[in-house]
């Protein structure tokens, strides 16, 4: 294990218990992030990122659990944790931030207040003392007098000024880790490119770990040093940003990247990858994406790929570990 | 804020004006007053004497001006069955029904919101579903029924507790009260519990709802992610937005305890309002009912003030700068 790893998944499997029976919707994931890394996830709607990011801060919704594998922070063991033990990590060692300012903050209480309150969940301070912490981390995220903003209301700021309030609310105890769940998608490009820059600030100065869940291929682009690609409940790809968008290896990941429309050329019709993903209960045999792969050959069907190095990046397909015919034998 | 303020006194003062006129109109065209009072073999000039003496000659509109200036101060007139000033009637009732509403209402509030509580943060448990069962019930079975069940059990088989009247009363002035004498807390306990069962089984399915509606929101995920702890998450943040709904049903539940308090009162044989009011429509007793509906319309409206200025309290949103 690398030792300035901030937060280490390990074969996660989540997995939903129905009365048909135990359906997987993530199957053995690992990835690492580091201290002062911002990893991007991609993937469709459905793959498996928001479900990812849940089971990182403890609160996957039942029936949801997680059905294997192991999740490290700072090298304790954490998934296993008694759930108030789950709770106290939360926040304080794992920030979240979630898709939608609009509705994240608490309407009937001041962000001052909101702010205070989970400072002192997490820290042994004086009420006096939090107010002050609150008021710099007000300042840090760039709300313009934060004197005068403590005692607002969520409704009496804009959907920019939450999402800062709500970034600040999760740097509060000075987590090692963020979960970012779409934090950009609810704004206006302008507002997003504050947002990031923010996040980008978070990860260079406090060394804070953010994992960046998004299908934005422009905000991926933008901040992430790392990319992780998703396909139903599996990771397909895992690279450097610049190797993943200009060179994915997985059909899938290079699918998606060809999707991003340019501006340099024009197109009358914008590429689409022909079929939709499968839903979790009805995975195909063999790696999951070869129903829709132009390249699939007679072995994608029959055995799911591991992940082998390609280059800088890690890639799941048979393309890169041994070609995509029945090896000779079975 | 003040403005709101005003504005919400003065719809108050419109809702006001508008049962003054229903009352005025409930005393002086609802049969003859003159009749009334003097009854049917008074001569004609005795009759046109008293017509005006009180004002009945004059034009209705300049009658009107008259009933509200006497209104203000309280004098509803004389009630014809027991001869003394209404305000002086009402007033003597007045605590009774008061308190048996105030405790009703605590009671109801006391119970149902920490049952609704329960039930919306484990809605499958096995506890919760019998609540839920007898909240069904409580809401079903008719007030009198409750209250009659009621005597049958605790009066008639076990007699532990007296049927009727409000036991022992202290006076303080006017005002008079039963909750200091041990049979006055006696006599309050089965018309209370006949008045709150449906208050609190609507209370607790109101909360119910509403807490489980509001902890499937964001910001309660946001507040877990946070770390807050359960109970602050479930009490100051998900009770409080299930909060609003209730107060407005509270509010309207309170007015119409009062008014409704009725049925609860002619089981128990309770000497409040509700009882004088059955009273007086059964006498025609026509100052009387047009002082208590003044007085109905005058609670209503306060209350209906006070939940605005809980609102207010409560919802940041709801104040304007």
């Amino acid at each position: 294990m690398n030792p300035a790893s901030a937060l280490v998944v390990r074969d996660l499997s989540i997995s939903f218990d129905s009365r048909h029976g135990s359906i997987t919707a993530i199957d053995s994931i690992s990835f690492q992030l580091a201290k002062g890394e911002i990893l991007g996830i991609v993937g469709e709607s459905g793959a498996g990122k928001s479900l990812t990011g849940n089971a990182l801060i403890g609160l996957l919704q039942g029936p949801g659990r997680i059905a294997g594998g192991e999740i490290l922070l700072d090298g304790q063991r954490i998934d296993n944790l008694p759930p108030e033990d789950q709770r106290k990590i939360r926040g304080k060692r794992i920030g979240a931030i979630f898709q939608d300012p609009l509705t994240s903050l608490d309407p009937l209480m001041s962000v001052g207040d909101q702010l205070v309150e989970t400072i002192r969940t997490h820290l042994p301070l004086t009420a006096t003392a939090a107010r002050g912490r609150a008021m710099d981390l007000l300042a840090e995220v760039g709300i313009a007098d934060p004197a005068k903003r403590f005692g607002q209301y969520p409704h009496q700021f804009s959907g920019g000024m939450r999402q800062r309030i709500v970034i600040a609310l999760a740097i509060a105890a000075e987590p090692e880790v963020i979960v970012a769940d779409e934090p950009t998608t609810a704004l206006d490009v302008s507002i997003q490119a504050q947002i990031l820059a923010l996040l980008r600030r978070l990860a260079r100065d406090r060394g804070t770990a953010i994992m960046l869940v998004t299908h934005d291929m422009g905000v991926i682009a933008e901040i992430a040093d790392r990319v992780a690609v998703m396909y139903a409940g599996r990771l397909v790809e895992i690279g450097p940003v610049d190797e993943v968008l200009r060179a994915a290896r997985h059909p899938y990941a290079a699918g998606l990247m060809g999707l991003i429309p340019s501006l340099a050329r024009r197109e009358a019709r914008l590429p689409q990858i022909a079929g939709s993903m499968p839903r979790p209960g009805h995975w195909p045999q063999g790696c999951s994406f070869h129903p829709r792969c132009a390249q699939a050959g007679p072995r994608c069907s029959a055995e799911v790929p591991v992940l082998a190095s390609v280059a800088a990046s890690t890639v799941a397909c048979h393309l890169f570990s041994g070609g995509t015919a029945l090896p000779k034998g079975t | 804020m003040i403005t709101l303020v005003l504005r919400r006194l003065g719809s108050v003062l419109l809702v006001m004006l508008i049962v003054a006129g229903l009352s005025f109109l409930i005393f002086n065209y609802l049969g003859d007053p003159v009749n009334n009072i003097l009854g049917v073999n008074a001569t004609l000039d005795e009759r046109d004497e008293l017509r005006r003496t009180l004002g009945l000659d004059q034009p209705s509109y300049i009658q009107f001006w008259h009933f509200l200036e006497r209104a203000v101060v309280g004098d509803f007139g004389i009630s014809y069955r027991n001869r003394v000033p209404v305000l002086e009637l009402i007033l003597s009732r007045l605590p009774a029904t008061v308190e048996l509403v105030v405790c009703a209402t605590i009671l109801a509030l006391g119970v149902g919101i920490p049952m609704g509580v329960y039930c919306a943060l484990r809605p499958k448990g096995f506890f919760s579903r019998l609540l839920q069962i007898i909240a069904l019930i409580g809401i079903s079975i008719p007030q009198f029924l409750i209250g009659m069940l009621l005597i049958l059990i605790f009066s008639v088989e076990l007699r532990w507790l007296s049927a009727f009247g409000r036991g022992d009363v202290v006076q303080f002035g006017w005002w008079s009260t039963g909750l200091l004498t041990e049979t006055g807390r006696m006599a309050l306990i089965m018309p209370v519990l006949t008045l709150a069962v449906f208050q609190i089984s609507m209370i607790m399915r109101l909360v119910q709802g509403e807490m489980q509606e509001v902890m499937r929101a964001d910001f309660i995920k946001f507040a877990r992610a946070r770390g807050l702890s359960d109970r602050s998450v479930h009490l100051r943040h998900a009770l409080r937005n299930s909060l609003l709904p209730v107060v407005t049903v509270v509010g309207m539940q309170i007015g119409s305890l009062i008014a409704f308090a009725i049925v609860c009162e002619a089981v128990f044989q309770w000497p409040g309002l509700g009882l004088l009011i059955l009273q007086a429509i059964e006498y025609a007793d026509f100052p009387v009912m047009a002082a208590y509906l003044a007085l109905v319309g005058f609670g209503f409206a306060m209350i209906n003030l006070t939940v605005d200025m809980i609102y207010l309290f409560i919802d940041p949103r709801m104040r304007r700068k």
